[in-house]
């Protein structure tokens, strides 16, 4: 990974694969709506977040992303309910526990000092009554137990010059800040508690790209120094690409491709990968006609039965309609032993046991 | 002004355009300086993208042009003859030969009219009495025009049961019902789910090819501009920085601003060639720097730079930028590549140890 544009952490031996577990997200299953006709939003996700790694999380307005950020950090509103799945969260010191099995007091001990959120339009977030300073120093005290206020405050015109805003603005009000500086108080509040773990969802997306490029650099230097893992939710996966060490492609409620970011990029394994890397205009390089994907997402309300991408997908074939693919090894010989990817074009076992005929693996997605 | 890029006059020509909006408060003289001295060619079948940042006045502009508001100064012209003034006819005249696609799909179409309502309402303001079986057909060939298709699928349905794409398709179907000669498309596809993001540029570009329709296409995205135009034109705080063909233009932007964008564009293919540490913001607008105003953000700027206002200035095939480092004068500053100008300096000053 040496094209990399971000300094990291430390240099990934053998892959993206560094540093143990900090969040493990096993089969989580997200409904909305009560009643006899809930709305399967997310169904059977996993994920693992490595200590230090950036890992992104990519997908099209809504294929349940955000909804699973908010899920595994039990902060879904009604009516998202979460029907089943386990999320471990493994401390500095090695200590599990289930975010999903916690009480309310242990659940209100461990947010933001083990998981911070940026949210979705922090710009808007901030109150608007309150000056900024006060805002984080309150978010800090409420957290920290005795510690005093002009500590809070201290601590809060010192994240405010972390992220490259003067401490003397801590008396302004949100509205006296640009978008670009009040998504870098956001983030200042995320991290005040020294989070393990920052979840960013959609932390650019109303942002320009000089800006944007400002913020990324920000979380990256960052992150090189204070040494959390991010998950980073974006529908932008070329921002992603340069940004993540590893990208889980999700789509319709399901991820259905995880792996490391440039083999996302340079060897997509999942048609759907492969269509939306041909979605984005390049801006450098040969200019080439570009179709995007035809069709439009499911309705997750009424899910076609199978693989939920076949109606768009150029690969489908008879099994497709019958057989959900899972989150299984790649088809291809020599991949990275980590790599997974749900299509059964690479899941022949599958395809056999339901009774047809397995088809070969198209060259668009066995590239090396 | 730069050469344009065909030979025909232009369909829709704007000259020094400019837009203030009053600041509010009593007794308030400021205004924001939104839009200043624009000049715009628009012509039959070709495609101008203006790209910017959000506050740089491109979606104004669009406005403007589509006379939903007054501006403060400049001409439009229609096919050589100056709109602006005249009564409600010449106003309806020219909506009908001007038309706008908004940016939210979710938010242009009225919610309790089906798509029937919506076309043939459209249809009967601007090609008059139509009725029974030309009204009928008029309606399936709108739809079809969009790839709607079959009509009978989408003609009687509530635009919340259409996806986001099909309901942006069913606004451009509605301009198209004006037969118009200038789209004004102010971020049609920043609201659509990416994957079908370039179905609706395919689907424009088509219209462009087929009808003749010369299209102002508004975006923050310079990648698409370069996908999607033949010309663009780039703003910074209200003022035009950099004209030329699409392809020059990303491919070797020459206003320090464009190549900022440019390099802050995220890709893939080429991550050495990211502008990092890059800094600074967009000016104020009520009280813009005096002189150029990206000034405050440029790595080359001299004094020169904080007191004139530069022109556009000719920098050869057909290309301008508005930046002092292309004149002949002899206090002029000397430009470099921001990428590396910004690049030297890789650690931030004023790091507080915080942790």
């Amino acid at each position: 990974m040496s094209t990399s544009a971000i300094p990291r952490t430390a240099p990934r031996e053998g892959g993206a694969r560094t540093g143990a577990p900090v969040l493990e997200i096993r089969n989580l299953s997200v409904d909305y709506g009560y009643g006899s006709d809930p709305t399967h939003v997310l169904r059977q996700a996993s994920l693992t977040l490595h200590r230090g790694e950036v890992l992104g999380l990519a997908g099209e307005s809504g294929c349940g992303k955000s909804t699973l950020a908010y899920g595994a950090t039990r902060l879904l509103p009604p009516p998202g309910l979460v029907t089943g799945g386990q999320v471990w969260f493994t401390d500095r010191d090695g200590t599990r526990s289930d975010i999903l099995a916690l009480d309310d007091a242990a659940l209100r001990a461990s947010r933001w000092r083990d998981m911070a959120i940026v949210f979705q339009g922090a710009m808007n977030s901030l109150n608007p009554v309150f000056r900024i300073g006060r805002q984080i120093a309150d978010g800090i005290l409420a957290h920290s137990p005795g510690m005093s206020r002009a500590d809070a405050t201290e601590r809060a015109a010192a994240m405010l010059e972390m992220v490259g805003i003067s401490p003397d603005r801590r008396r302004d009000f949100p509205h006296q800040l640009s978008g670009g500086m009040r998504q870098r108080v956001m983030i200042a509040m995320a991290l005040s508690l020294d989070p393990q773990v920052l979840i960013m969802d959609e932390p650019t997306t109303a942002l320009d790209v000089v800006m944007q490029r400002q913020i990324v650099e920000q979380i990256a230097e960052l992150r090189e120094r204070l040494g959390f893992a991010v998950i980073f939710i974006t529908h932008d996966v070329s921002l992603l690409i340069e940004i993540a060490d590893r990208i889980a492609i999700m789509y319709a409620g399901e991820v259905v491709e995880e792996a490391a970011a440039q083999d996302v990029y340079r060897r997509p394994r999942h048609p759907y990968t492969d269509a939306l890397l041909h979605s984005f205009p390049p801006l450098r390089g040969p200019r080439r006609e570009l179709g995007g994907i035809p069709g439009s997402p499911p309705d997750l309300a009424r899910l076609p039965t199978g693989c939920p991408f076949r109606a768009r997908c150029a690969f489908a074939f008879d099994a497709c309609a019958h057989v959900v693919p899972e989150l299984a090894e790649t088809g291809v010989p020599g991949d990275a032993p980590f790599r997974r990817v749900a299509c059964l074009r690479h899941d022949t076992r599958s395809v056999v046991e339901a009774g047809f005929d397995p088809q070969p693996l198209p060259e668009e997605l066995a590239r090396r | 002004m730069p050469a344009p890029s065909s030979v025909d006059p232009p369909a829709l020509r704007v000259v020094g355009l400019q837009k203030h909006f009053p600041v509010r408060g009593l007794r308030s003289k400021k205004v924001v300086h939104a839009v200043d001295d624009v000049d715009l060619e628009l012509h039959a079948g070709s495609v101008v993208a203006l790209v910017g940042e959000s506050g740089s006045g491109k979606s104004t502009v669009a406005r403007l042009l589509a006379r939903l508001m007054p501006a403060t100064g400049g001409t439009i012209e229609l096919h050589g003859r100056d709109v602006t003034g005249g009564g409600r006819r010449a106003f309806r005249r020219y909506v009908g030969r001007v038309q706008m696609i908004f940016q939210d799909p979710f938010g242009s179409l009225n919610p309790v009219h089906t798509v029937r309502y919506i076309l043939t309402r459209s249809l009967r303001i601007h090609r008059g009495r139509l009725r029974g079986e030309a009204l009928e057909e008029a309606l399936a060939e709108l739809l079809e025009r969009v790839h709607l298709a079959p009509v009978e699928r989408y003609v009687d349905k509530y635009p919340h049961e259409l996806s986001g794409g099909q309901r942006q398709r069913v606004a451009i179907a509605r301009a198209l019902a004006a037969d118009p000669e200038v789209l004004l498309a102010d971020e049609p596809i920043s609201m659509l789910d990416v994957s079908i993001r370039l179905g609706i540029l395919n689907l424009l570009r088509d219209l462009r090819d087929r009808m003749g329709i010369a299209i102002l296409y508004i975006t923050h995205d310079i990648a698409s501009a370069r996908y999607f135009a033949d010309r663009t034109m780039v703003m910074y705080a209200g003022r035009v920085v950099e004209v030329g063909d699409s392809e020059s233009v990303t491919q070797d932007p020459r206003h320090p601003y464009t190549q900022l964008l440019v390099g802050s564009a995220p890709d893939p293919d080429d991550m050495s060639t990211r502008a990092r540490g890059a800094h600074g913001e967009a000016p104020s607008l009520v009280s813009p720097p005096p002189g150029c105003r990206f000034n405050t953000r440029c790595p080359f700027a001299t004094d020169l730079c904080r007191e004139e206002v530069p022109e556009l200035l000719d920098v050869g095939d057909g290309r301008a930028a508005a930046c002092w480092g292309y004149s002949d004068r002899s206090d002029r500053p000397r430009l470099g590549s921001v990428l590396e100008a910004y690049g030297s300096r890789t650690s931030s000053p004023g790091e507080g140890a915080a942790s």
